[in-house]
């Protein structure tokens, strides 16, 4: 197994991606948790105008019945007006692009964005629905199985780091 | 010890009482209600978590109140929700409880709501499903007899939280005619299970119930004493129909030595929250200048009534 990216290098490099095609009236949405510690970064070095969205698409996804709700629920949080509204979704991992498709029926319980992008540190391949990133830091050369978990980790000082998790 | 409420899992089966529900489940059920509250801000109030369930709601017992928040919170779960009033329909034929529950269950049910004058029915229910292995069947009770209003008791618990946050520190007055309350039953298991240090009782002797030490409570016959330095005030309703019986003068007469006016009010603490399971006598039980006054949470309460009940379809509805 190669040694994981550096976060922070990836975060430089996603930002430089998306920073072009950043307006006045973009918005970020961020998927907890890692997408949301993610979109914190962004939002700042982005100089977005509109206040940082968060949104916890365990309701919405397909998998509820079996999974059922984890007990550390966040609220959603969209503190813009989604109507008409350029809207950037990010998240740390794009895996199945399931979490995508649950954030995509969130959003627009919120209103009608003028369009939708979604911004990815890593993409791990993999898919199962039709999604595809706009802006993505890193793709991995190899499939790395079902049973490994790759996920954002932020330590007590802040920083953030990808770490590999047996599932 | 067989839990009628808990699967073999150890999660919630049914929701029949908060007596003997073990504090984690309290905790959880309070942890997945604190999103819900966000829902009611959207453009689109629901989440799509109940697609195609079919909610029964089963009031042998009239209560447009209670019927109408349950029938809320199934519906921005995406549920589909019946409501049959029973007391105008079948039984009144001479079908009997069961009988009815076998006939919805025909219909494909996934959960009732279930409001009974008598105690225990509901219980009756959730054990004719279990000996009849419908285990993917599940049962709220929304009140039955004096025994219990569990859902009422877990938003009282809520807006406990959301205001005061620890239980732990907590001194909590409940106010009024305990006997008939099936409300004061459901606060007094979840106060002492969730760790409230001390709880309080105050009422007229003829509406205590015997027997309410053994559930750890202290009990006052003096309402001015009672509500010294008290963190939060819950006061019960005065049911019209025990007015001017054995038991109770009239109201203006009760509203004189139990009623919550200001001057009482202000032996609690300073930052004490009054709290009512509505609907309110206004005169009888409480004073409108306490009941529209800046302690009083009573409207927050129906708020948190809703997403209290999302959680718990959501928690049962999940199978």
């Amino acid at each position: 197994m190669l040694p994981l990216p550096d976060a922070d290098t990836l975060l430089a490099a996603l930002i430089d991606q998306m920073a072009p095609h950043v307006t006045e009236d973009t918005a970020l949405v961020g998927i907890y948790t890692g997408g949301a510690w993610m979109a914190e970064r962004l939002h700042e070095a982005l100089d977005i105008r509109h206040p940082l969205g968060t949104i916890d698409v365990s309701f919405y996804r397909d998998d509820y019945g079996a999974k059922g709700l984890h007990p550390q629920l966040r609220r959603s949080d969209i503190p813009f007006d989604m109507e008409d509204r350029p809207v950037i979704l990010v998240d740390d991992v794009l895996f199945t692009g399931r979490t995508t498709r649950a954030a995509l029926n969130e959003l627009f319980d919120y209103g009608r964005p003028a369009r939708v992008d979604l911004a990815v540190l890593v993409d791990r391949g993999e898919r199962q629905l039709p999604i595809c990133p706009r802006f993505c830091a890193h793709t991995l050369a190899a499939p790395l199985g079902s049973g490994q978990r790759l996920q954002l980790k932020k330590a007590d000082d802040g920083s953030l780091s990808l770490r590999l998790i047996d599932v | 010890m067989f839990n009628p409420q808990l699967n073999a899992h150890g999660e919630l089966q049914h929701l029949l009482s908060l007596d003997g529900l073990p504090r984690e489940i309290l905790t959880a059920i309070l942890d997945t209600a604190a999103p819900f509250t966000e829902v009611a801000e959207r453009e689109i109030k629901k989440l799509p978590i109940l697609r195609g369930k079919s909610i029964f709601n089963l009031f042998f017992e009239n209560s447009t109140r209670t019927r109408t928040t349950f029938e809320i919170a199934a519906k921005r779960l995406s549920a589909d929700v019946i409501n049959l009033n029973v007391a105008t329909s079948s039984t009144n034929k001479g079908e009997t409880l069961l009988d009815t529950v076998d006939n919805l269950c025909a219909m494909q049910a996934d959960m009732f709501v279930v409001r009974h004058a008598s105690s225990g029915a509901p219980y009756l229910i959730a054990e004719h499903l279990r000996a009849t292995d419908r285990h993917d069947i599940h049962v709220i009770n929304a009140g039955d007899g004096r025994h219990a209003h569990p859902t009422q008791g877990l938003l009282d618990m809520y807006t406990i939280r959301h205001y005061k946050q620890d239980f732990t520190k907590l001194v909590v007055a409940i106010v009024g005619d305990v006997l008939h309350s099936r409300v004061a039953r459901s606060q007094i298991a979840a106060l002492t299970t969730l760790g409230v240090p001390e709880v309080r009782v105050i009422g007229p002797k003829t509406l205590m119930p015997t027997g309410l030490d053994k559930l750890g409570v202290r009990v006052f016959h003096d309402m001015r004493e009672g509500l010294r330095d008290v963190d939060v005030v819950m006061m019960l309703r005065l049911q019209n129909e025990r007015m001017n019986g054995p038991l109770l003068p009239s109201g203006q007469e009760f509203f004189k030595v139990w009623g919550l006016t200001p001057d009482k009010l202000a032996l609690a603490r300073p930052d004490a929250i009054v709290m009512h399971p509505g609907p309110m006598n206004r005169g009888v039980e409480i004073d409108s200048t306490v009941a529209d006054g800046a302690q009083a949470v009573i409207l927050p309460q129906v708020t948190f009534g809703i997403a209290v009940r999302m959680a718990v379809m959501s928690m049962l509805g999940r199978g």
